[in-house]
C-alpha cells in the first residue's frame, strides 16, 4: 500500500509525451492527433500519445486567468517579414529570424480557430466603432476568417473578451486528445536520457501531487513546454503580495532546468524581461498606451519618453525604430527614478478626458468598461489595488513601476532552448561564427537539423517559452509553435520507428532522487520541536528566499537598479553553488511541499544559467533590463551573436559559447535616419 | 489578494474526493480540511499558501457555492474594497466595491459558443503523410490564416 515517502511506481511507455498544459501543449495536442491518425491510416503505425500537466488544463499556464488581447495577429495587411523585424528590434537585434518568421506565417491559423471555437474577438464596424466579441456577432459583423476587422490596440495586438480564453483552447485540446490520453496533477521533474546514446531522450519522471504515485514515462519524443521562470528574483512585494508576480507564479523554470540537465543547448539565457507595469498590481499598460493614448510622466508631469529621447540615439539602431526596443523604454524611465524624479505616473485622467471630448456618451460608457475589462480579463489583482486605493482612472492617475526580472521566451523576452527551425527561409546550415571551433563538437551546425522544434537532444522538442531567441509569440504564437512541433514529432517517430530507447537511470535511483526531500523530512523531523527549524534540512520556502536574495543583490535585481558587474557575479556564483548543494537537503512534509521543492530546484538551475550567461556576455545588451557596469555598452562588433550554453549534469559545469547571428530579412526598413550627434 | 473561503457557504463540495477549488487551482493552493484539524472547520476548503496566490480567481469563479472571495494583499492594499465575479456560461458579471463605497458593475462576454460544444475536427481536412514536411498545419487551407509572405523579403533565398 502506497504511503507518504513510499510511492507506488507507475511505468508507462509512449511514443509522444507532452509535458505541460498551457497554450503550447494545447496547440500540440490539437495538431498531433490528426497526423497520428494519418500515420495509422497510411502506415498502420499506432502512436501512443500522452499529455501530463501539473495543474488542470482548463486553467493552467500563463493564460490561466485569461487575457484581454491576443498580442500576435498578423492580419492581411502585414507580412511575416514585418513581424520578424519587430521581434528582432525589440530584442536588440539578436533573434532567430527563421523561428519568428515561421510563427508569423502560421499564427493567424490558430487565432481563426480560437474564434471558431468561441473566443469573442472585438470588431470594428464600417463607421470605425468598436464592438465586443459577442455584440459583433449580434450586429452581423463577419469573423476574422471572413474578413472581419479586429480592433487593433497596437500593430500586432487585437482585443478580445478573453476571460475564458484558456478554457476554450483547452476544451479543443482535450477533445482532440481524449481524456484517456491526459493526466493532470502530475509534475514532471526530470528528463531521462537514453542509456545507449546520451544525446537522445528516453523518458521523463515525475510524481502525482494528489496520490502517492511516482510516474516514469518512457518516450521516443517529448515536447517540453512548461512555461518560463518566475520568482528567482526577490519580488517587490514580499509579504502576502509575493504571489502577485507579473508572470504566473507557478512558472518555475522547469522547461529550462530539465532541458539543461538533459544536455540541451540553451540560448540567450542572459535575456530577461522587466515589464513596466502599474505598480504593485502589475496590471497591463498596453491598452492604456496604445488604445487609450495615455502618456507616462515623471513625478513632476514631464513626459520622460520625449524629454529623454536623445538617450535612445545612444543605442543605434535599436533605439531609433518607430517603436524603440522595450528595454530602452525602461532605460529612459529608470533615469527619472534614479535621479529622484519619481513617482512615475500613467496619466489616465488626461487620456480619458481627451477621449470624452470626441466620443458619444454611449461610447464613453463603453470605454470605461473596456478599461476595467482590460484588468478583469487578465490581472484582477490590479482592480484590487484600484478599489483599495480608490483609484477611478478618470479621476486619479496610477503609478507605474518596473518589476522584478522574469525569464521567458514568449513575451518581450527571448531566453530559452536552441531549437531547429524551418528549412525554407534561407537559414544558415553551417556555423558562421569566427569562434565556431569553440562550440562543443557533438552539437549541430546551422539553424535546422531535421525536425522543427527539436532541441539539440534527439527526440526532445520544445515550444512557447521554451524556444529561445524568438520572443513575441505570446499566447497565439505559443499555440502555433506547439502545433509545428507536434507535426515534427510525428515525423520523428515515424523516422525512428525501430529505435528502442532505454532509460539511463534505474527505477530505484529515480525514486530515491525524486522523493529525497520526503525521506529527508521523515528521517529528521523529530530532531527538533519546531518543524521548520532543523539543522538537517531546509524548507523549500527558505531556499527560495535565499535564491531570491542572491539574485536580487548580485545578479541585477531591483535592489541594485538592475546593475551588476563581473565581481558581483563571482560572489553570486559562489553563493549559488552552496545553494545548489543545500538543495539536496530540502525537505517536503507533504506532496504540496514536494511540488515546491522541485519547483525551486528548477528555479536554481535556471538562475544559474542566467548568471553564467550574463557573465559570458561582456557587454550590456539590454539597457533597462540589466546593466553590466563593468561593460556598460552595446558591443555590436563582438557581441551581436547568440550566447549559448550546455550544462553537464554529471560535473555540474556550464560551457558557454557563441553562435553567429544572421539576418534573413532586411532590418533597415525599420529605422528612421539616425539623429545627428 | 489571496482568496479565502467563507465558513458559512463552503460545503466541501459535499465530500467528493476533490473539491472544485482543489481541482482548478493552477498553483495547488486549495486544500480540503476533512476533519477540521488544520483550520478548526471540518469539511471546508482553505487556501494553504496565501502568499503564493496569483489572484487568478480560478477558484472564485468555479466555486459552486460562491463561497470563495478575495481579501486584497494585506501588505500592499488598504482594506475595504472588493472585486467579485459571477461567471455564467456565456458571460461574467463583476461587482466592484471601492474602499470609499463607490460601486461599479460590469458584464462581459466570455464565449460565443455553448460550453462543451467545440467540434474540434468538424469540417477540417484529414492530412496525408505526404504533406508532413510541407509548410503549414493541417488546417492551413481552411482557416484562411496562413500568411505565405512576400518571398522578395527573404534576403538569403
Amino acid at each position: 500500500m502506497a504511503e507518504f515517502g513510499n510511492p507506488d511506481v507507475i511505468q508507462e511507455e509512449v511514443d509522444i509525451l507532452m509535458i505541460g498544459g498551457g497554450m503550447a501543449c494545447c496547440g500540440a495536442a490539437y495538431e498531433v492527433m490528426r497526423w497520428a491518425d494519418a500515420a495509422k491510416a497510411e502506415q498502420g503505425v499506432d502512436l501512443k500519445i500522452k499529455l501530463v500537466d501539473k495543474a488542470a488544463m482548463d486553467r493552467s499556464g500563463a493564460v490561466a486567468q485569461g487575457l484581454s488581447a491576443i498580442n500576435t495577429y498578423i492580419g492581411t495587411e502585414q507580412d511575416p517579414a514585418d513581424y520578424t523585424r519587430m521581434v528582432a528590434n525589440d530584442l536588440m537585434g539578436i533573434t532567430r529570424d527563421d523561428l519568428a518568421y515561421d510563427v508569423g506565417r502560421h499564427v493567424d491559423d490558430s487565432v481563426h480557430l480560437f474564434e471558431e471555437w468561441g473566443l469573442p474577438i472585438w470588431k470594428t464596424d464600417a463607421n470605425g466603432e468598436r464592438h465586443d466579441g459577442a455584440a459583433a456577432i449580434g450586429e452581423g459583423l463577419p469573423s476574422l476568417k471572413d474578413g472581419g476587422k479586429p480592433v487593433r490596440s497596437g500593430k500586432w495586438q487585437i482585443m478580445i473578451n478573453g476571460e475564458s480564453y484558456k478554457w476554450i483552447v483547452a476544451e479543443a485540446a482535450k477533445k482532440a486528445l481524449g481524456m484517456d490520453r491526459i493526466e493532470e496533477r502530475i509534475f514532471i521533474v526530470k528528463l531521462i536520457n537514453d542509456a545507449n546514446d546520451k544525446n537522445r531522450i528516453a523518458g521523463a519522471v515525475g510524481f502525482s501531487t494528489r496520490n502517492h504515485t511516482l510516474h516514469i514515462y518512457k518516450a521516443k519524443a517529448i515536447l517540453l513546454a512548461a512555461g518560463g521562470c518566475v520568482n528567482i528574483f526577490r519580488p517587490r512585494s514580499v509579504g502576502e503580495g509575493t504571489g502577485r508576480a507579473w508572470y504566473p507564479v507557478w512558472n518555475a523554470g522547469s522547461t529550462y532546468a530539465m532541458a539543461a540537465e538533459a544536455g540541451a543547448e540553451l540560448t540567450m539565457m542572459e535575456n530577461r524581461f522587466v515589464p513596466c507595469r502599474f505598480k504593485d498590481g502589475y496590471g497591463p499598460v498596453g491598452a492604456w498606451f496604445l488604445l487609450f493614448k495615455a502618456r507616462a510622466t515623471n513625478g513632476y508631469g514631464e513626459d520622460y519618453l520625449t524629454k529623454n529621447k536623445a538617450m535612445l540615439d545612444q543605442y543605434p539602431p535599436y533605439g531609433q525604430a518607430a517603436v524603440p526596443a522595450s528595454c530602452l523604454r525602461n532605460h529612459v524611465m529608470l533615469k527619472e527614478m534614479k535621479e529622484g524624479r519619481g513617482p512615475i505616473w500613467m496619466d489616465t485622467v488626461t487620456a480619458l478626458g481627451k477621449l470624452r471630448d470626441t466620443l458619444s456618451p454611449r461610447e464613453v460608457k463603453h470605454l470605461e468598461a473596456e478599461a476595467w475589462e482590460d484588468f478583469l480579463d487578465m490581472c484582477i489583482g490590479q482592480c484590487g489595488i484600484w478599489v483599495g486605493e480608490n483609484v477611478e482612472p478618470e479621476k486619479k492617475n496610477s503609478e507605474l513601476m518596473p518589476t522584478e526580472p522574469y525569464l521567458l521566451g514568449s513575451h518581450s523576452g527571448c531566453c530559452g532552448i536552441w531549437t531547429s527551425g524551418p528549412t525554407d527561409l534561407g537559414a544558415p546550415t553551417t556555423e558562421l561564427h569566427a569562434d565556431a571551433g569553440k562550440i562543443p563538437a557533438h552539437l549541430p551546425s546551422g539553424w535546422n537539423w531535421g525536425y522543427r522544434g527539436m532541441t539539440t537532444v534527439k527526440g526532445l522538442f520544445t515550444a512557447g517559452d521554451g524556444v529561445g531567441a524568438a520572443g513575441h509569440k505570446f499566447s497565439s504564437g505559443s499555440h502555433t509553435e506547439g502545433r509545428l512541433a507536434a507535426k515534427a514529432m510525428v515525423k520523428y517517430c515515424l523516422d525512428n520507428k525501430d529505435v528502442k530507447v532505454e532509460l539511463d537511470t534505474s527505477v530505484e535511483q529515480l525514486v530515491e532522487d525524486i522523493y529525497r526531500p520526503v525521506r529527508t523530512y521523515l528521517e529528521f523531523k523529530d530532531y527538533s520541536t519546531a518543524i521548520d527549524v532543523n539543522p538537517n534540512y531546509i524548507t523549500p520556502k527558505m531556499l527560495q528566499f535565499r535564491l531570491q536574495k542572491i539574485m536580487d543583490e548580485y545578479v541585477a535585481g531591483v535592489a541594485t537598479y538592475y546593475n551588476t558587474n563581473d565581481k558581483m557575479l563571482e560572489v553570486a556564483e559562489d553563493k549559488l553553488n552552496m545553494l545548489k548543494e543545500d538543495a539536496m537537503k530540502m525537505r517536503a512534509k507533504d506532496l504540496h511541499e514536494l511540488l515546491r521543492a522541485w519547483e525551486n530546484y528548477h528555479r536554481i538551475l535556471t538562475a544559474e544559467a542566467h548568471m553564467k550567461h550574463i557573465q559570458f556576455r561582456e557587454e550590456s545588451r539590454y539597457p533597462g533590463f540589466y546593466y553590466r557596469t563593468d561593460k556598460n555598452f552595446v558591443d555590436e562588433e563582438n557581441w551581436k551573436c547568440f550566447g549559448n550554453s550546455i550544462y553537464d549534469k554529471t560535473t555540474q559545469k556550464w560551457t558557454n559559447f557563441k553562435r553567429a547571428h544572421v539576418d534573413l530579412v532586411d532590418k533597415s526598413k525599420l529605422f528612421k535616419a539616425a539623429a545627428p550627434h | 489578494m489571496p482568496t479565502f473561503v467563507r465558513t458559512d457557504k463552503c460545503d466541501g463540495c459535499k465530500g467528493q474526493d476533490k473539491t472544485a477549488c482543489m481541482y482548478i487551482c493552477p498553483h495547488d493552493l486549495m486544500k480540503l480540511d476533512r476533519d477540521g484539524s488544520e483550520t478548526g472547520h471540518a469539511m471546508r476548503a482553505f487556501n494553504q499558501e496565501p502568499e503564493q496566490c496569483w489572484e487568478c480567481y480560478s477558484c472564485v469563479k468555479i466555486c459552486p457555492q460562491q463561497a470563495i472571495e478575495c481579501r486584497h494583499y494585506a501588505d500592499v492594499v488598504p482594506l475595504g474594497g472588493s472585486v467579485q465575479p459571477l461567471r455564467g456560461s456565456d458571460s461574467i458579471m463583476w461587482t466592484i466595491k471601492f474602499r470609499n463605497g463607490v460601486l461599479k458593475r460590469f458584464k462581459f462576454p466570455i464565449r460565443t459558443t455553448p460550453e462543451g460544444s467545440i467540434d474540434c475536427y468538424g469540417g477540417k481536412p484529414s492530412p496525408k503523410l505526404a504533406d508532413i514536411e510541407v509548410t503549414g498545419s493541417f488546417t492551413r487551407d481552411v482557416t484562411g490564416g496562413f500568411r505565405p509572405g512576400n518571398p522578395a523579403e527573404l534576403l538569403r533565398k
